[in-house]
């Protein structure tokens, strides 16, 4: 089974990284960006018996810091 | 007097001599080497250092892969004990993943790595870190660090504050810092995670012996307890 993590930066926390690539977007000249999160995506292949309980706590324990980090599980099929 | 110190040397760290020199020198005690796979700690440890560095190469987050290897259960279970835990730089990092310590560091605000010696002020001055300087005293103590910029959410920052836990702040915040915290203490003020090095400062050669107190103090305090 694939998995995919999507860990962000919660609202809030102050983004450094997506703010240096917004001053660039802008400098590119694409006008009407409004703001730039940069995340991380973390790509499981995972037996299909593996329970949405482990999956949750691997979030949990390693690949997202709840501190400061949100995370989303999408099962993307086989 | 005896002084078991341990150095821990995760993969990737690389002030670890470092700061077994600074307590060899401070003690006069050799510290015992640990490395991350040890599955025990000596016994009887007075206190353990997590040096600065770059652990597992910083992979997914700084600190994160560290403190899930089997020596930081024992460094948690020691620190549960009582055994003082020093965590400088990366180990500051690795206390904080490992949850020894509130809060997280974050890429520095200005997105530059920084390599500068930083003045810092003392605002706690009851732990056996920080005993023996005065409240508001400068310190002058070289900080290297890319992920130094300390978040944590406004209600535990109060605490933090409430309770006395922030043990050092920059005079000038060099990393975007909340509230220009340079280093905390835990509830029982026997962890200290602090990003300047303590250790690159023990020795008039170093330009500085700023943060040779630190040691000393801890020292003392073992000694007296």
């Amino acid at each position: 089974m694939k998995i995919r993590i999507h860990v962000s930066l919660k609202p809030g926390v102050l983004d450094p990284q997506g703010r240096a690539v917004h001053h660039a977007l802008d400098g590119l000249g694409f006008a009407g960006v409004e703001d730039v999160r940069i995340g991380r995506l973390i790509e499981l292949t995972v037996a299909d018996s593996t329970s949405d309980s482990d999956l949750e706590s691997m979030c949990e324990n390693l690949l997202a810091n709840t501190v400061i980090e949100n995370y989303r599980i999408e099962k993307v099929g086989q | 007097m005896s002084f078991r110190a341990a150095v821990v040397t995760f993969p990737g760290s690389n002030c670890d001599r470092d700061m077994a020199v600074a307590l060899e020198s401070v003690s006069g005690q050799q510290p015992i080497r640990v490395w991350h796979g040890d599955s025990a700690l000596p016994e009887r440890l007075d206190f353990i250092a997590l040096p600065g560095g770059f652990s597992y190469g910083d992979y997914l987050r700084s600190g994160a892969m560290a403190a899930n290897s089997p020596i930081m259960r024992e460094v948690a279970a020691a620190a549960q004990r009582g055994v003082p835990v020093l965590g400088v730089c990366n180990g500051f990092q690795v206390l904080t993943e490992a949850g020894l310590l509130p809060g997280a560091l974050m890429r520095n605000a200005s997105q530059h790595f920084i390599c500068r010696t930083v003045d810092l002020t003392v605002e706690n001055t009851d732990s056996l870190f920080t005993r023996g300087f005065a409240a508001g005293q400068r310190l002058r103590i070289p900080v290297a660090h890319h992920d130094g910029n300390y978040f944590s959410d406004e209600a535990t920052l109060d605490r933090l504050e409430g309770e006395g836990r922030v043990a050092f702040r920059y005079v000038e915040n060099c990393n975007g810092s909340r509230r220009d915290i340079a280093g905390i203490l835990n509830e029982t003020g026997t962890v200290l995670g602090m990003m300047p090095h303590p250790e690159r400062a023990v020795d008039a050669a170093h330009g500085g012996t700023d943060g040779r107190t630190i040691f000393e103090n801890a020292i003392r305090a073992l000694a007296h307890a």
